[in-house]
């Protein structure tokens, strides 16, 4: 999709996880192959907050396993 | 330490000050001029120690740990030591204060939902020891001692114990802190605690409070014997401490500074030592009215007059609360390195009121015969932390 959020996303998880860009695919799974924490996740996601000007509920939070399912929620909420 | 089976060398030595990174760095400033206002550990840059993740998610008081921890450990030439035998005991009085003030203003601008979920582990005051004890792999015990201003002090005679005892053979101790948040500075400022002129002047007859510093200091202790086996340069020996309370008020001593002077006696027979085997007192001496005039009451009443020459490193560092301790032992043992011990920084006319019992260092540095030192330090709250250093056997 050439919206603009996954590449948005991108720069958001690259600069609160410090990983490379390229690590940053939509199956990326967040704990396993980008290293993040439950912390670091909830940093993610304030992020995207901050980012995209949206509010995630508590419990979207949780279900987001993947960049994919970041990219996702986000459009949902835009 | 008397109490205990084994002797305890000081083989490390890591400072993080506004004078500067190493313990060169805290000699070179002792010997020159007070600097003005407070001590911020200026340019900071946390990068050659930690990972920029690693520094966002711990505050400035945890960092200074990290790095001064990092430098002693090399200092000493990166021992190895079993990790299961291997501590870490720092003091700190105010941890991070500044982290917690900024999340309060992060939720006051902007609600809730922005505080950062790192806050809680990064200004809970074990954050610093847990984060040298993960770095560094110590898995032995791990503490964190918060006796306000005589928490460095007291943190390092608790790791002597540990090791005169035999539960560790090697433990990073001393203190840090990071606390120029701004409401600290205006809290202490409401309270009259803060020069006005930004000069701490220990002991002279103007002395009007103290000018706040940022840092640590760390030191590596080791089994006396171990480390003299692997051929370890011995720095000093801690041989004594103890500790005593005022009861009496949360901020102000108890004026006939009598519970601090049990502290000293105490902390001299914890060594071994009498009053009259001391060769230089590093004094708390943080330019208070009353915290100098209580001190100067407890050493006149240990010592009467004809006592050890009596400095204070705050003149020149300023006053940096739960690390202070730690980075007077490492002056101490600077001053034993070097056979000088530095002049009261900021010390132009004694007060009178003080009793002139005390043989305070003047002006210039002073050669001495290298002995024991006794450091005080004291906190609100009424706590007394007295140390004893000595040189290392020859």
């Amino acid at each position: 999709m050439a919206d603009g959020v996954f590449e948005a996303v991108v720069a958001c998880v690259v600069d609160v996880l410090q990983v490379p860009a390229g690590k940053v695919v939509e199956e990326a799974v967040f704990t396993e192959d980008l290293g993040a924490t439950s912390l670091t996740l909830v940093e993610v996601v304030m992020a995207l907050e901050e980012t995209f000007g949206i509010d995630v509920p508590e419990a979207d939070v949780e279900a987001v396993r993947t960049v994919g399912d970041a990219c996702d929620l986000v459009r949902g909420l835009t | 330490m008397t109490a205990g089976r084994r002797r305890v060398a000081v083989t490390g030595l890591g400072v993080v000050l506004a004078a500067g990174t190493g313990a060169d760095a805290l000699w070179q400033a002792l010997l020159g001029a007070p600097p003005e206002g407070h001590r911020a550990v200026a340019d900071w840059d946390p990068s050659l120690w930690l990972g920029v993740a690693e520094a966002r998610h711990t505050d400035r008081f945890t960092q200074f740990a990290v790095a001064a921890a990092a430098s002693a450990v090399e200092d000493a030439g990166n021992p190895r030591t079993a990790p299961d035998a291997s501590g870490v005991v720092l003091g700190t009085a105010l941890a991070g204060v500044g982290t917690l003030e900024r999340q309060a203003l992060v939720r006051s601008d902007r609600g809730d939902k922005r505080v950062s979920p790192f806050t809680v582990p990064m200004i809970m005051p074990n954050a610093a020891a847990a984060a040298v004890s993960q770095r560094l792999g110590r898995r032995g015990p791990c503490r964190t001692v918060t006796t306000a201003c005589a928490a460095g002090t007291d943190a390092i005679g608790s790791a002597a114990r540990l090791i005169a005892d035999g539960v560790c053979d090697s433990v990073l101790t001393g203190g840090t802190e990071a606390a120029l948040s701004d409401t600290v500075v205006a809290a202490f400022h409401n309270m009259r605690a803060l020069s006005p002129g930004g000069r701490t002047r220990p002991f002279d007859a103007g002395r009007d409070g103290f000018a706040i510093a940022e840092g640590a200091a760390v030191l590596l202790l080791e089994a006396y014997e171990a480390a003299a086996e692997r051929g370890a340069r011995v720095y000093a020996e801690v041989l004594g401490h103890a500790s005593t309370a005022d009861a009496y008020d949360i901020t102000l001593p108890l004026p006939d500074g009598s519970a601090a002077a049990r502290c000293m006696l105490l902390a001299l027979r914890d060594a071994g030592l009498g009053p009259a085997d001391v060769g230089q007192v590093s004094a708390h001496g943080t330019g208070t009215r009353h915290g100098d005039l209580a001190e100067a009451r407890a050493l006149t009443s240990v010592f009467g007059s004809g006592g050890p020459p009596v400095t204070s490193a705050k003149g020149i560092t300023g006053h940096a609360f739960g690390a202070s301790g730690a980075i007077e032992a490492v002056a101490a043992i600077l001053s034993m390195a070097h056979g000088l011990i530095p002049p009261v920084a900021g010390l132009a006319t004694e007060d009178a009121e003080l009793g002139g019992a005390l043989d305070l260092v003047r002006e210039t540095p002073r050669t001495w015969a290298v002995g024991p030192v006794l450091s005080n330090s004291f906190g609100f709250g009424g706590h007394n932390g007295c140390l004893v250093l000595g040189p290392p056997a020859t």
